[in-house]
């Protein structure tokens, strides 16, 4: 080992090549640029200052490379000593009246919230929200029923369109577009899935992926119906019975919100409102996804993924299952795309892109598949942490880039992998004791 | 005996140009233990998956309680009371023991999607029911403490058990096994000889059985098949088909 460090314990030719690969990307990605000047395309040298970043980043590389073989050496002594803590929630499956309560404390904490804090905190939290949803729907369809389903934001699209499009041509309010935008959605992941759920894995997801694409190359394109890429804009809030959040009544006998109670104007109510209407539609989420994992159909979704041959030599219909999957995930994202239409008051087919689907997608993976804190934290994590990194621009994507890597290098299962859930076998035989134990010791 | 539950005749399978299972014929009455022997590649696997709906067989009838079925999905045919296991055990292997004996009684339970989202209590008795059921099965296969591990991390012969219980809970009519006893130790087969018996006598279940270990075969089996190249070779009792010229060949020979 040492004999083998003395002569080779510098590894010069990698460290070079490694620098001389970095010097060659960076120099063609941040050190030159084509520009038009006039009619033509000059190329731009960027500033010394970058110069001497790329520089300095290729003597960092070169330098780590070279004294690789110590480093990993020093590094595998720090990790023996205090290896990576596991994130994992504390069991309360015991323990009902606890849990109850925490969850109470912490849905009265997330209402109580957003009246301590800014404006912007409460927008970029209801973003976030929006993205939970997604992310609870989409990890019905791929962490559960395991089909990898790429054109999510379809859905989403479908979603947002329909109260867009209801409104303007019939006048249609948020509530009753929030149920319609959902079955919308549904009923497109119901036709869609039809033809496409014969096909797996990889095949499923290029045809899904496909299906996000035309959806929005419709909307693109249809601009007599959809005003194309103009978008649709001026998409009324929703109302909290009947009160709207404006300074004044756009309708005819509408009382505005601040009127009603006799309160000052601030715009800072449609927001809590907002937000707080997020929280409820989440909730609704979270909670009908939890009964479905307890039920049957949940049970065969996830049957469905670990095997669906076994699936069919016990009689469940793996089409009907599917497609069931299907269903349900695409009207979470209805439900999302209305409240996102709602909120943003204007939508057009740019919000619908592919890099949407993709980043559902990652919120799924790096919560772990399966799991609900999981996906709910990572949304957090994949809404919020933009936010804060806007310094650096048009890196992000690239730090986006690692952390996935990482993610997948230290935790592949995921932040919280998911946990079976624990079933008594005796829940009820406590008290009925003597049915309890059908035929035991009859072998 | 009493009649016949499942009745095949001039089956075939081709496959391109190989004619993996040629001209098979074979019956299991009700309450009979039927096996299937034959060398390696002779087609048995191939006549399972015809007659569980996996393949659609090319040629020949299958008459299930007097019903043809050549023609259905296999999710169909499980339905009708036919379930069966696998060469390589196939588990729900990430879910709890108890999830997978859950799952396979999917349609025996209330699957109405508003009882499941509001708990009604037709919704609680149905899945208080199902949990019994997995409960008194794990119990029949010795599997009650295991009950909440993942399947997948069983010893290969309690994911064997698990297997069989999960077919039971479907409680079907005929319950046919491919290869039951492969990879189980001498302790094991002889537990698997009692239990495939007793499902037989307690639970009304006929069983149609691949399998290459032949003491487990001769002793429980009332009929043996036996299969080579695709072909029907031989069928009778065990003691017919043990002293079978054209068997003895086939296995050991010339």
């Amino acid at each position: 080992m040492n004999n083998y460090n003395a002569t080779s314990g510098l590894r010069w030719f990698p460290a070079f090549m490694a620098a001389g690969v970095l010097l060659l990307l960076a120099v063609l990605m941040l050190g030159v640029q084509l520009t038009t000047e006039n009619t033509q395309l000059v190329v731009d040298f960027a500033a010394s200052e970058r110069w001497a970043w790329i520089v300095s980043g290729a003597v960092f590389v070169f330098l780590v490379q070279l004294f690789r073989d110590p480093l990993t050496a020093l590094w595998s002594g720090v990790k023996g000593h205090n290896a990576i803590p596991k994130i994992s929630v504390p069991s309360l499956d015991d323990n009902k009246p606890l849990k109850r309560l925490l969850i109470s404390f912490a849905i009265a904490g997330l209402l109580i919230w957003p009246f301590f804090v800014s404006r912007g905190a409460v927008d970029l939290a209801t973003l976030a929200l929006i993205y939970v949803m997604l992310g609870l729907g989409l990890n019905v369809v791929v962490g559960l029923a395991g089909l990898l389903d790429l054109g999510y934001v379809g859905f989403y699209a479908v979603g947002a369109y329909s109260y867009a499009l209801l409104n303007q041509y019939f006048g249609l309010d948020f509530w009753s577009c929030l149920l319609i935008g959902g079955a919308m959605a549904a009923l497109f992941g119901f036709i869609l899935g039809f033809p496409v759920l014969r096909l797996r894995g990889d095949y499923l997801a290029i045809v899904t992926l496909g299906f996000g694409e035309i959806i929005r190359i419709l909307l693109n394109n249809w601009t007599a119906i959809t005003g194309g890429p103009n978008g649709i804009s001026q998409i009324p809030k929703p109302t909290l019975f009947g009160l709207e959040f404006t300074r004044r009544a756009k309708e005819e006998g509408n009382v505005p919100f601040h009127e009603f109670f006799g309160i000052d104007y601030s715009s800072g109510y449609k927001v809590i409102f907002l937000y707080i209407l997020a929280v409820l539609l989440v909730l609704v989420t979270l909670y009908v996804i939890n009964r479905l994992l307890r039920m049957p159909i949940g049970r065969a979704w996830e049957a469905l993924r670990e095997d669906d041959i076994a699936c069919r030599s016990l009689g469940l219909n793996p089409t009907a299952i599917k497609l069931s999957a299907f269903t349900i995930g695409a009207a979470f994202a209805g439900f999302a795309g209305t409240f996102f239409a709602a909120r943003q008051g204007f939508i057009s087919p740019e919000s619908f892109t592919f890099i949407e689907s993709a980043i559902i997608l990652a919120i799924v993976v790096l919560g772990g598949m399966g799991s609900q804190m999981g996906v709910i934290l990572a949304a957090v994590i994949m809404t919020v942490l933009p936010e804060f990194a806007r310094e650096f621009q048009e890196y992000r994507m690239l730090m986006f880039g690692l952390m996935m890597v990482l993610m997948m290098i230290w935790r592949p299962e995921g932040l919280m992998p998911m946990k079976r859930p624990h079933l008594s076998l005796n829940e009820d035989q406590e008290d009925e004791s003597a049915s309890g134990q059908p035929a035991a010791g009859s072998v | 005996m009493s009649q016949c539950l499942l009745e095949a005749s001039d089956l075939s399978m081709r496959f391109g140009g190989l004619l993996a299972v040629d001209q098979m014929a074979l019956n299991i009455r009700t309450g009979e233990i039927v096996s299937m022997i034959g060398p390696n590649g002779a087609g048995k696997t191939t006549v399972f998956n015809c007659l569980t709906g996996f393949y659609q067989p090319t040629g020949g009838k299958i008459l299930f309680k007097g019903q043809a079925v050549e023609k259905l999905p296999g999710f169909k045919i499980a339905r009708l009371g036919v379930v069966r296991t696998f060469q390589n055990v196939r588990l729900f292997k990430a879910m709890t023991v108890l999830e997978n004996l859950l799952v396979a009684q999917h349609r025996h339970l209330n699957t109405g999607l508003l009882a499941g989202l509001f708990k009604t209590p037709s919704f609680r008795k149905s899945e208080k029911a199902a949990t019994e059921r997995a409960a008194f099965w794990l119990d029949k296969v010795g599997l009650t403490e295991f009950a909440n591990r993942e399947a997948g991390n069983l010893a290969y012969g309690q994911q064997r058990r698990l297997e069989i219980a999960r077919c039971m809970v479907t409680d079907p009519e005929l319950l046919m096994l491919d290869e039951p006893a492969a990879g189980l130790n001498p302790n094991e087969t002889s537990e698997l000889d009692e239990l495939i018996s007793d499902l037989r006598k307690s639970h009304g279940v006929s069983v149609l059985l691949i399998e290459h270990d032949m003491k487990l075969v001769m002793d429980i089996s009332d009929r043996i098949y036996v299969i080579n190249q695709g072909r029907p070779l031989a069928s009778g009792t065990p003691e017919e088909v043990r002293n079978n010229p054209e068997v003895i060949k086939a296995y050991l020979g010339e």
